[in-house]
């Protein structure tokens, strides 16, 4: 069931990129900040799959699919550092504000 | 024909949440926007023979990873968005156009002439097929997934620990 050709799904994972992009440079909230890069992964993985029906070889079909499980598992320890960093930094400082947040220490 | 109809509504479903997530002012609202996000994008691993990364994407992304944020959020009393003024300034406007114009330079370079999707065994997605390769010949970059995961182990506990 090839519904639609492949470079309709790029085009889609080139907008949630971009996207994801727009958000990590325009928001405040580096919890949000995060949720955007959650966002450009996901394309990425977009990218992976759609990237992987291309290939004639089983063996590269499914090796797509093996990526996307491995950036899913950098993507869960990436969100457990993050976020505890974030409450360490609001516990220090009360505010989580990116655009104070200039010091590497204080 | 029912196909492109089902993914010309994902994608608009996708379109709409990825804006979400950064238009809106709420960072409650933002997460439920890339929930929906991650719903519409399973539906498409599915269109892609992806059935076991499509179960995976609904259990730890929108299950696990969504959950964390919104207990963050809510651990933070960061629901209101009063806390974090998002003022208007003139990089936005400017980042939106440049972010106009990334999608234009990303989606142009689809045209250069791709291979169409190959034929593909039906079963190509399923948990037996990617544990085959996962467990052959990706086992090297699947142990080292599991020193990863230790190290954040080892990093969240060191982050939340209030005195070393």
């Amino acid at each position: 069931m090839d519904a639609v050709p492949i470079s309709w799904y790029l085009i889609l994972s080139a907008f949630m990129f971009a996207m994801g992009v727009t958000g990590v440079v325009i928001k405040r909230n580096p919890i949000v900040i995060f949720m955007c890069i959650e966002l450009m992964l996901n394309a990425a993985n977009l990218a992976f799959l759609a990237f992987a029906r291309q290939q004639a070889q089983l063996g590269a079909q499914v090796a797509g699919q093996v990526f996307v499980i491995l950036v899913m598992a950098v993507a869960a320890a990436e969100v457990a550092i993050g976020l505890g960093i974030i409450v360490a930094i609001y516990r220090l400082r009360d505010t989580i504000n990116v655009d104070e947040m200039n010091l590497l220490k204080f | 024909m029912f196909g492109q109809i089902l993914f010309i509504t994902m994608a608009l479903v996708i379109v709409v949440t990825s804006i979400g997530v950064v238009a809106v002012r709420n960072p409650v609202r933002s997460a439920l926007n890339l929930v929906a996000n991650f719903f519409a994008l399973a539906v498409l691993y599915l269109f892609l023979y992806a059935q076991f990364v499509a179960a995976v994407q609904i259990i730890v992304y929108a299950g696990a990873i969504m959950v964390l944020f919104l207990f963050t959020i809510m651990l933070l009393n960061l629901g209101s968005p009063s806390e974090l003024s998002e003022r208007g300034e003139i990089k936005r406007p400017v980042t939106w156009g440049l972010a106009l114009l990334f999608v234009i330079v990303l989606a142009g370079g689809v045209f250069v002439r791709l291979p169409e999707a190959q034929p593909t065994a039906d079963d190509l997605g399923t948990v037996q097929m990617v544990g085959k390769f996962l467990f052959t010949d990706w086992v090297y970059p699947f142990e080292l997934t599991s020193i990863l995961l230790l190290i954040a182990i080892v990093g969240a506990i060191v982050m939340a620990k209030r005195r070393l």
